[in-house]
């Protein structure tokens, strides 16, 4: 019995394997909540065209969804809907906060908004911006992508 | 100037004393001139828009319908409670407020020249108008004119601002329906238009452009070439929509017909805009109130006759082609000029001037640190956003800062007419008829 496996063969983990197989087929679910959300639709939307990154299935379920990306302000009166849709969603998942607002409050520091979707939910990624441009969005998609790869994150 | 010649009659509530008696609770007595008939004398008929039920149904036939806030056809987080029996809508209970934001708070707090920042965010996909109403009405507070190529800069974009907005209207009402390519296109030629935004206020979004005074900067070099290429452009693209839809059978099968508002019906729920317009009545707030000088240039006010989704859809693509037709005049006519007014303690100075001049470096720092002050009064400005009469309703004490603002925000006016709208319509429908209303929910909610 040889030592080596013969022919067309790659050698991995079992962790890396499934890695990159959770980041190339990455579903976000439709969780648009303000401006944010326009440019969540244009960065799916033609020109953007986010299906480069295996990733232009919007899901609308969550149970679907393995990504959630926050995209707007989230008020008081959203903030335990967010969380159950989040609690909706099957392991492992991911939370991008994109945008000033979602991040922290942005420049609305009253008593209608959560400053700071952190407060609810686990956040992977944050995406500066006011909106963040869709190109803002796919840096943080991707940068998400490298930390699941790399192993800092792993659900 | 004293400061009690300052304070403003502004009545606040529960500082006075009541002037009627209180009657018992779920009393209230109607003498016969406050009849059903006379009412309807005065105010015309009265709309019933709540449903009741039909005994004869079974109860297993009825059940309520929760959808949304979390929905990817409420186009944000609008929630409806729906009543149906079977297939069919009963009674519908839109629920809002999961945007609400506090904006109207916020501008308490923010000077005037910072109060566009805010109002910007409201109705996200029509960011200039709601910075040119805010500012308009801080203009008529403080009595200044601006130069004609500001008012012209003004035009210019807004206008754009309808095509781009009317462009994801088209978008997501195709989408919601099945059209799918809709929502490629309508978003392709959106990014033409953000493109030229973006180069000329620096931001794809919630621009501030438009502030009190002025615009924020000239337009960008070869400015012309851009506008130019989207006229050229979109007449093109638009047939290409019109390939697409407008004879469409699936298409028409799903919108002629459907959440029909009648033109009595959106007068009485005050609905403006497309949606209005779309019923036949020939309401424009640029032809009835005029701003910024658009009433110097020709444009036509498309009207629908049916008030269903088809009409709200057609009216929308003939807007875009007037919307179109007022940039190419507003190109050809730019005056030359200033594009902000000239008086220093609204305007900031350049920035060579700051080196230069101890005064101008004064004012700047006035400027940025308390903001101008506005003379005391109140004011309505209206203007007509994408979505219908978007108006600013502003109150100042004489300080930097507003005393109170509000917006009157046609989203949350035309998104009380989907009860009526929905009525008695297949669930199916619901979609379709969201879709045509075109609510912003940053707009209802603020």
């Amino acid at each position: 019995m040889a030592t080596t496996p013969p022919g067309n063969l790659l050698m991995t983990t079992v962790d890396k394997a499934a890695s990159w197989a959770r980041t190339r087929s990455m579903f976000p679910a439709t969780f648009g909540l303000a401006c944010c959300a326009i440019e969540m639709m244009a960065t799916g939307a033609a020109h953007y065209d986010l299906a480069r990154f295996g990733m232009e299935v919007f899901r609308a379920s969550p149970r679907q969804a393995d990504l959630m990306i926050v995209a707007g302000r989230v008020s008081q009166k959203m903030a335990p809907v967010l969380r159950q849709v989040y609690d909706q969603m099957p392991d492992p998942k991911w939370v991008i906060s994109m945008g000033a607002c979602a991040s922290s409050g942005g420049m609305f520091n009253n008593y209608a908004l959560v400053q700071g979707v952190d407060q609810i939910v686990p956040v992977d990624i944050y995406v500066p911006g006011c909106p963040p441009g869709p190109q803002s969005l796919m840096h943080g998609i991707l940068s998400l992508h490298d930390k699941i790869m790399s192993g800092e994150v792993a659900s | 100037m004293t400061a009690e010649e300052k304070t403003l009659d502004i009545w606040v509530a529960g500082t006075e004393e009541p002037e009627f008696s209180p009657t018992d609770e779920g009393e209230q007595e109607f003498s016969d001139s406050e009849s059903e008939d006379r009412l309807a004398d005065q105010y015309g008929r009265v709309i019933d828009d709540d449903y009741v039920f039909d005994d004869e149904v079974a109860d297993d036939e009825r059940m309520v319908v929760n959808m949304g806030p979390q929905h990817p056809s409420t186009h944000g987080v609008l929630r409806l409670q729906l009543e149906m029996e079977g297939e069919v809508i009963r009674r519908t209970k839109p629920i809002i407020g999961y945007l609400h934001t506090g904006m109207e708070k916020t501008a308490e707090q923010l000077t005037f020249s910072q109060g566009p920042t805010n109002v910007t965010r409201m109705d996200y996909l029509a960011p200039l108008h709601g910075e040119l109403a805010y500012s308009l009405a801080v203009e008529r507070l403080l009595d200044v004119e601006v130069p004609p190529r500001a008012a012209a800069i003004r035009i210019l974009m807004t206008e754009l601002n309808r095509v781009s907005s009317h462009l994801v209207a088209l978008a997501t009402n195709g989408m919601d329906i099945g059209a799918l390519s809709m929502m490629i296109y309508g978003f392709r030629e959106r990014e033409s238009i953000l493109a030229f935004f973006e180069k000329t206020t620096g931001l794809r979004m919630n621009h501030n452009f438009i502030r009190p005074g002025g615009v924020a900067a000239d337009l960008p070099p070869g400015w012309k070439d851009d506008v130019s290429a989207i006229l050229k452009d979109m007449p093109e693209r638009m047939e290409q929509y019109d390939d697409l839809l407008r004879n469409n059978p699936i298409w028409l099968a799903r919108t002629e017909g459907v959440g029909v508002i009648t033109a009595e019906e959106a007068t009485a729920y005050s609905i403006t805009g497309p949606a209005l317009r779309a019923t036949g009545v020939d309401w424009d707030i640029r032809k009835a109130f005029p701003y910024s000088g658009i009433d110097q240039y020709e444009f036509d006010v498309p009207v629908g006759e049916n008030g269903d989704v088809y009409d709200r859809y057609r009216v929308r693509v003939e807007e875009m082609h007037e919307s179109l037709k007022i940039v190419e005049q507003v190109m050809d006519s730019m005056p030359k000029g200033d594009y902000r007014v000239g008086d220093r303690k609204i305007t900031p100075p350049p920035r060579a001037r700051i080196d230069e001049s101890m005064e101008a470096l004064i004012h700047h720092f006035k400027l940025f640190t308390e903001g101008f002050k506005v003379p005391a009064g109140e004011t309505y400005v209206a203007v007509e956003s994408p979505r219908g009469e978007l108006g600013c309703y502003l109150v100042s004490d004489g300080n930097a800062t507003p005393y109170r603002m509000h917006t009157r925000a046609p989203s949350f006016y035309n998104l009380q007419a989907l009860p009526i709208a929905m009525g008695d319509s297949l669930v199916a429908d619901t979609i379709a008829t969201i879709a045509s209303m075109d609510p912003v929910m940053g707009d209802v909610d603020r």
